[in-house]
């Protein structure tokens, strides 16, 4: 295995060995392009106060599992897939595996044919060259917030490489369908929608659609059962109007967007 | 438009068709393949409902908003059904294309004591009605019913098993249906031409040795013909002679149905199934299509009239049967699209017309609409069909690529999954046995883990305290057996008497005379059992036994793999369990009237009674608590969303569940894809891949679960709202409220 170019971050997992799996879906439909089988891996260094899989944050709490482990998985569905969608590699985030996760991507492309997706925040780009996207045919990259200092009290993390990880993907000619929450109160300012839309608008045709997500309290109970306090606990969801008005800003810059 | 203006029949009916065999011998089968248009395109050529269409199913609205109130709204008392009892019934009688009520109004219901004047004077009485003197006094004093002459003959082991609910839902009590009548042949030859045809049967059987058979075959015959006199004399009721074939669309719509409506006149049968009329019709309307006598608005009109009529099938049934089939259901089922032999797909413009009716008259559960998919359908019927499924979540999709093989191209669906050739085969309906219950037995030696009573006699108890894997599965082999065996004699009894005093005059008038019969059998509980099974063997149970030493709940530690996940340690058991109780029914020495042994992976609303009458179970299921409808994987316990469950329930062998596997599949809209070209293409692609792995049949219900719950506390708001369960539709407002929170229960494959 090719030692990845940088150190990778502090509490980040850098075999290629075996990797930490959360959960599967064998029947995803909004992860990508058609019907999707993922992976959610686990371990997460964000912590999205609207995060909906707090299950997920802890690394080793996942299922330790092996290429091989995760071919297996998937191969009954390989026909399938090949025909209807593909596979998408979620979490957490996928990049605190990212050796891993590369390996993945890499079985799932020779071996089986699929169309691969990798759903992520970027932050954690730096470490993998250029070479390891070669297997991602489409990236659903997920951005919190525009305003840096709004992104870190959101996230606990900081937004500037997650727009040099968009700027990398223009170079690399790898198409996007970007993806916003919409939090009441959070991620629904005009002028914050904006100065996302106009960025994501320079980044040209790859951005393929713009996805734009109600926030919902379906990740209460998990919380709750972690033994965690909600920050968003009885926050409203969004109105459909709020919803229409922030997709039409997107929509405004002739971007594609659901 | 000239509603009633007069059909001038010409010379001859059969003009313009093609094709000699179906000319000379009642073959329904030849005249469709040699006249009908297959329809390869898309849904654009639809048209939307007239104002004729949506004044009838408006005035209509009125009356089902009143019987939603009070259950029932109306029932004929006076006297038993049959196929001439009443006179001509209207919605509106000066604007309906296609007439005929099952009584003379409608939405009252008519008395069919025949089943059992018990069942009748209980129906009545629980919606306030009271019968006819005279009508008890005949079926008390002169005529025996069906029920009656079942429990003459009942053992007692059978009636324990009755009672605990290890067997249960026998048609011993009400009518057994899944019978389906070819009622096309009515429009093709006239019920004239049938009646010689069936005269000529009768005749050749003068010269035989008159046994049993022989015998109870000729007095059929002729209680055959005579029920044909009687449709025709019904048919006149209304102004229409059906004695000769019909001549146009509307006649053939119009003769169609009065066959069926006699049967529903004659019989309150379980599941009162069309069969698979549209491509039938569609050449019907072709012909008047190429004739400039019809368009398109005039045609889905005609259709739109049948099925508003096909909607009001109503019975008097009891709270007690409305527990085990929930929200009212008839099963008027339609078969609609598959494949032909010759590899045309015998999808036809009529068959997206009868799907489109859905969207002109808004949701229904009847008729139970169901899809004969096949991967080598066109694409048009495939993403129109999604597209119906997303929208209103009130079809069902049944292998076609695996029923063809077995059955033709002429089969259609009885009730819910059971696959029978239209006019050649019926079926004596088996409801079915529990197999999670029979293992709690094989645990307790017989002994019903809820009463206490032995129900199966002769039976040891396993007496350690950690459930070992052979052991249980030696002493379930053995309940098996006596579940089978006890099960089997029930069915034989059943259906001698059935036949003997409900015998389906009409319904078997438009069969042919020598036919295949299918006793079908069936489980619940597969995946309650199999996971059970699977806890024993990959995890440890402990046994938790009351003071009188019954096994009565268990202890698991560690964890199993469930049903569900695809993953083969765990369905192998599920495989295993359906070969086997199979193989078991097939070695009984006797089934009536050589009728070929089958069963069905199916528990119709069912499961929740089921779930009822069965205590604590080795997979952590409490006592009580609802199984998983059909083949489904137990809720919750499939982590792995719904293509890794179907691909689970697809591995159970259509060869050991010939009667069919029955799977219900709930999603939310948002889940399935972004836009409605989405949602409709990535399931028509699922359909395609379940289909591909052997899947035999899957429900679809699109909704949110919010949908629902707001539905259980404003019925008002959601009159048409309909849910797919186990094999049927029903309007959710109508289940009763246990049966809604195990629908919203069920696992809800939406990605989180």
């Amino acid at each position: 295995m090719r030692p990845p170019k940088t150190h990778a971050p502090a509490g980040t997992h850098s075999s290629t060995d075996f990797g930490y799996l959360h959960s599967v879906e064998s029947g995803a439909a909004v992860d990508g392009p058609g019907m999707r089988f993922v992976f959610f891996m686990a371990g997460c260094l964000f912590r999205c106060v609207y995060c909906h899989n707090p299950d997920t944050w802890k690394l080793h709490n996942g299922r330790k599992i092996t290429v091989d482990d995760a071919v297996a998985e998937i191969k009954p569905y390989a026909g399938f897939l090949r025909m209807a969608g593909g596979v998408t590699i979620s979490g957490g985030e996928p990049l605190m595996q990212a050796p891993f996760v590369g390996e993945m991507f890499k079985r799932f492309k020779s071996e089986l044919g699929l169309h691969t997706a990798l759903d992520t925040q970027g932050y954690l780009h730096a470490s993998m060259d250029d070479e390891w996207f070669d297997n991602v045919d489409l990236v659903l990259l997920d951005i919190k917030h525009s305003d840096p200092e709004v992104y870190q009290r959101l996230t606990a993390q900081p937004l500037q490489p997650t727009l040099d990880f968009a700027h990398r993907l223009q170079r690399l000619q790898k198409p996007i369908w970007l993806r916003y929450v919409l939090v009441p109160g959070w991620t629904d300012g005009h002028d914050d929608i904006a100065r996302l839309a106009d960025f994501v608008a320079d980044l040209g045709p790859i951005v393929e659609r713009v996805e734009v997500l109600p926030f919902h309290q379906m990740g209460t109970q998990k919380w709750a059962q972690l033994g965690m306090d909600y920050p968003l606990a009885g926050a409203p969801t969004p109105t459909p109007e709020s919803t229409a008005e922030a997709r039409s800003i997107f929509a405004e810059r002739g971007l594609t967007v659901f | 438009m000239g509603i009633l203006s007069q059909t001038i029949v010409p010379a001859d009916p059969w003009a313009d068709f093609k094709g000699e065999k179906w000319r000379n011998a009642v073959d329904v089968r030849d005249f469709i393949q040699n006249n009908y248009k297959p329809y390869e395109a898309d849904a654009a050529f639809l048209a939307g409902p007239t104002p004729r269409t949506l004044k009838v199913w408006e005035t209509l609205g009125v009356l089902l908003a009143e019987e939603r109130k009070k259950g029932v709204l109306d029932v004929s008392a006076d006297r038993a059904s049959t196929i001439t009892a009443h006179d001509a019934g209207y919605i509106a009688k000066d604007i309906e294309l296609i007439v005929g009520l099952q009584t003379d109004a409608p939405l009252k219901r008519a008395i069919m004591p025949n089943g059992g004047l018990r069942m009748v004077e209980n129906g009545l009485e629980a919606f306030g009605f009271k019968l006819d003197p005279s009508v008890h006094e005949v079926w008390t004093k002169y005529r025996k019913s069906h029920n009656q002459g079942i429990f003459d003959v009942y053992s007692p082991e059978i009636l324990a098993a009755r009672k605990s609910g290890v067997i249960t839902g026998l048609p011993d009590a009400y009518g057994r249906g899944r019978i389906i009548g070819d009622y096309r042949r009515v429009a093709l030859y006239g019920t004239d031409a049938l009646r010689a045809f069936r005269l000529k049967d009768f005749r050749g059987l003068e010269n035989e040795v008159f046994n049993d058979d022989v015998m109870r075959l000729r007095e059929e015959l002729s209680e055959q013909y005579r029920a044909l006199d009687e449709l025709k004399e019904m048919a006149a009721k209304y102004g229409y002679d059906v004695s000769r074939p019909a001549v146009n669309a509307r006649e053939a719509i119009q003769w169609t149905y009065f066959a069926y409506l006699a049967a529903v006149k004659e019989q309150n049968g379980a599941a009162m199934s069309l069969g698979r009329v549209s491509t039938f019709l569609d050449i019907y309307i072709q012909r008047d299509i190429d004739a400039g006598l019809l368009n398109e608005e005039q045609a889905q009109e005609l259709i739109d009239d049948m099925i508003i009529k096909l909607r009001i099938v109503r019975f008097l049934r009891t709270p007690e049967y409305d527990q085990l089939f929930s929200g009212d259901p008839t099963w008027v089922t339609e078969s609609i699209g598959g494949v032909g032999e010759d590899g045309r797909p015998l999808v036809t413009k009529s068959s997206f017309r009868f799907l489109h009716t859905l969207y002109n008259l808004g949701p229904a559960p009847e008729p139970n609409l169901t899809v004969l998919w096949s991967t080598k359908l066109p694409d048009g019927f495939k993403t129109f069909c999604a597209k119906v499924s997303a929208d209103t979540s009130a079809i069902q999709y049944e292998n076609d690529d695996l029923m063809r093989p077995k059955w033709g191209d002429d089969y259609g669906i009885a009730c819910c999954v059971s696959a029978m050739r239209i006019g050649k085969q019926m079926q004596f309906f088996g409801a079915r046995s529990n197999l999670a219950k029979a293992l709690l037995y094989a645990i307790n030696g017989g002994v019903d883990e809820k009463s206490g009573a032995v129900v199966a006699k002769g039976f040891e108890p396993i007496k350690g305290d950690v459930l070992d894997y052979d052991e249980v599965m030696a002493k379930f082999d053995k309940m098996m057996d006596w579940l089978a065996q006890t099960y089997v004699k029930a069915l034989n009894t059943v259906h001698y008497m059935h036949d003997k005093y409900a015998y389906e005059r009409i319904e078997m008038a438009l069969h042919d005379r020598d036919i295949l019969r299918t006793m079908a059998c069936g489980i619940a509980g597969l995946s309650v059992a199999a996971d059970s099974l699977s806890a024993i063997k990959h995890a440890k149970v402990k046994v938790i036994r009351n003071e009188a030493g019954l096994a009565v709940d268990y202890k698991i530690e560690g964890t199993y793999p469930a049903y569900g996940n695809n993953d083969d340690s765990v369905d192998s058991i599920a495989v295993w369990l359906t070969e086997t109780f199979m193989k078991k029914i097939a070695a009984q020495p006797y089934f009536y009237r050589n009728s070929m042994p089958t069963q069905s992976v199916l528990t119709i609303t069912s499961n929740v009674v089921y779930g009822k009458k069965t205590g604590n179970t080795p997979d952590g299921r409490r006592a009580g608590e609802p199984f998983a409808p059909g083949a489904n994987p137990m809720n919750g316990r499939d982590t792995k969303g719904f293509v890794a469950a179907g691909a689970s329930v697809a591995k159970i062998p259509y060869d050991s569940a010939l009667d069919g596997i029955s799977w219900t599949a709930s999603a939310t809209p948002d889940s399935l894809g972004r836009t409605d070209e989405e949602r409709a293409r990535n399931l028509a692609n699922c359909l395609d891949a379940y289909s591909a792995a052997g899947g035999f049949h899957v429900n679809v219900n699109v909704f949110n679960r919010d949908t629902l719950v707001h539905a259980m506390d404003h019925p008002e708001l959601y009159p048409q709202l309909t849910v797919r369960v186990s094999g049927y539709a029903v309007n959710f407002v109508k289940l009763t409220r246990e049966q809604q929170l195990d629908v919203i229960s069920r696992t809800f494959h939406s990605k989180m």
